[in-house]
């Protein structure tokens, strides 16, 4: 028997926590984090935003800095792709070749992003944006007066188009659904975030067909299917992820719309835990399955994953939680919308810059879009976590205190 | 480089020298202090990075903006002396700073 050695693959929120929540939690062994990616773990979600925009340099992307893993003894095994998982021998073969066995693993895969076949998809200034380096060459291409196109009027093109405003860019987002954010918002969220970006002179498409991306060598225009051809400097597409499940798809573990996972975290190998946005997992609050792309996701499943790797059974039971900056908007979403049958406006939609949506369904609060309206965030995200209820006339009512609208 | 000592709910303490201008939210995380989750990595979205700052420095420190101040209305356990810890940056004035951090941040 060899020393206890946790592997982790991936190395991004979820894997960064997940290290750290292992040695909090008594793990003695060995640690290793193996990631594709040069970096040490680092927050994603300013790439869309402040990286992007050029107001924050790479070292300050960084969750914990290079030395916390070293202090922490966590081998950062970077630069470097898993292959293969090979579980009766609980090794893992890497991309030159090389093995790493392990006693426990954890996978962190992540999600990738979804690809459009498009004709002329692989022309240069055409890009996905999900890792530093995506956005690296992207910040390559922008500049004052230049014209971008952005694929995608969902929470990462949206905010692309925002951060590309800030560089005094031309940007047109194209949409293929009737309205932005559709999948994941009431109708009022989108007709607010389609008013304020015309007003910050980002031109929105919606119903827009993209027929192909036109150059000869790089991007030179987007042409849509009603023979529209807008000028691009670049093009960037985000058109959401998919779960990376590849890995543990060959090596026989269960998947199903993200590696299936139970409340500990447990893929259907009992040596094998997965976490964040490669799972699928059983929320209690919601009582459905769900695979989140989320922070929240990654940083509170590594947690639960680390315990159950510690010998700690503690189940998965949180409220799913989302942020995005555009502007000066701060959207902040607690709970999940997603089969709703009422929307309650607080403040207006119309007209401003900050409201707060309310989803119910069958009476029983679901959860809240909060447009600079911390508390009401704050608020419903622990109303919600409680199982506390909401009386939507007095939510409605923006002249009573938000306390007074909860039961 | 400035020194912040960090006060768990139990009572441990963690003193950390930190670079003039890092936030105390970075402070705590770099330095493996429990107690600050700091979910939103500082964007001031997520409140899980709430402490209370010990009565000597508290008036040496920039007051909270519009934004910080309705968040912290809604932490667990809000005092006077509350605040987000990824909105207040370290300084030589603030050495020696105390930090006391809560029994539990959701």
């Amino acid at each position: 028997m060899g020393a206890e050695h946790a592997v982790i693959v991936g190395a991004s929120h979820a894997a960064a926590q997940l290290g750290a929540s292992l040695r909090q939690g008594g793990w003695e062994g060995k640690i290793s984090i193996v990631g594709e990616e040069a970096l040490p773990p680092y927050h994603r979600p300013p790439l869309s935003k402040a990286y992007l925009a050029g107001e924050k340099h790479s070292d300050e992307m960084l969750i914990r800095p290079a030395a916390f893993y070293a202090r922490s003894g966590i081998d950062l095994v970077l630069g470097t792709r898993v292959t293969a998982l090979d579980r009766a021998n609980k090794v893992l073969t890497l991309h030159d070749g090389g093995t790493i066995p392990y006693t426990r693993l954890a996978l962190a895969t992540g999600a990738r992003v979804r690809k459009l076949a498009l004709p002329g998809h692989d022309l240069d200034g055409v890009f996905y944006l999900r890792d530093l380096d995506d956005v690296n060459r992207i910040r390559s291409y922008v500049g004052p007066g230049k014209s971008a196109v952005i694929v995608g009027g969902g929470y990462i093109g949206l905010e692309t188009a925002a951060s590309m405003r800030k560089l005094g860019m031309k940007v047109t987002v194209l949409e293929a659904l009737p309205r932005v954010l559709q999948r994941v918002t009431a109708p009022e969220v989108s007709a607010f975030y389609s008013r304020v970006h015309s007003e910050e002179g980002v031109n929105i498409v919606t119903e827009a067909a993209v027929e192909s991306l036109e150059g000869k060598d790089s991007v030179k225009a987007v042409k849509l299917a009603d023979g529209t051809l807008l000028d691009a400097d670049l093009v960037v597409i985000g058109v959401g992820v998919m779960p990376a499940t590849e890995l543990a798809e060959a090596a026989g573990l269960a998947v199903d719309n993200g590696i299936v996972v139970d409340e500990f975290a447990r893929t259907s190998d009992p040596d094998i835990v997965a976490a964040g946005d490669c799972t699928n997992h059983h929320n209690p609050i919601y009582d459905r399955r769900l695979r989140l792309e989320s922070v929240q996701n990654a940083t509170d499943q590594a947690k639960t994953a680390a315990n159950t790797l510690c010998g700690k059974l503690e189940a998965y039971h949180t409220l799913p939680w989302f942020w995005s900056d555009q502007y000066d908007l701060k959207l902040q979403i607690a709970g999940l919308s997603q089969g709703y049958d009422r929307v309650v406006l607080r403040g207006s939609s119309q007209s401003g810059r900050s409201f707060a949506a309310f989803y119910f369904r069958d009476g029983h609060l679901l959860a809240v879009d909060a447009i600079n309206r911390p508390k009401e965030f704050m608020m419903a995200r622990r109303a919600l976590a409680a199982g506390q209820g909401a009386d939507p006339a007095r939510l409605a009512d923006d002249t009573l205190e938000i306390q007074q609208a909860f039961l | 480089m400035p020194l912040v000592k960090f006060i768990s709910h139990d009572g441990y303490e963690s003193d950390v020298h930190v670079t003039t201008g890092t936030t105390l939210m970075h402070a705590a995380v770099d330095n493996g202090v429990s107690g600050i989750l700091a979910d939103c990595g500082g964007a001031c979205s997520c409140a899980t990075c709430h402490c209370y700052v010990d009565e000597p420095w508290l008036e040496k420190l920039p007051a909270a903006d519009d934004v910080e101040t309705q968040m912290l209305d809604f932490v667990m356990d809000p005092q006077p002396n509350s605040r987000l810890s990824c909105q207040v940056v370290v300084n030589d004035e603030l050495d020696g700073i105390v930090i006391r951090l809560p029994k539990s941040q959701i």
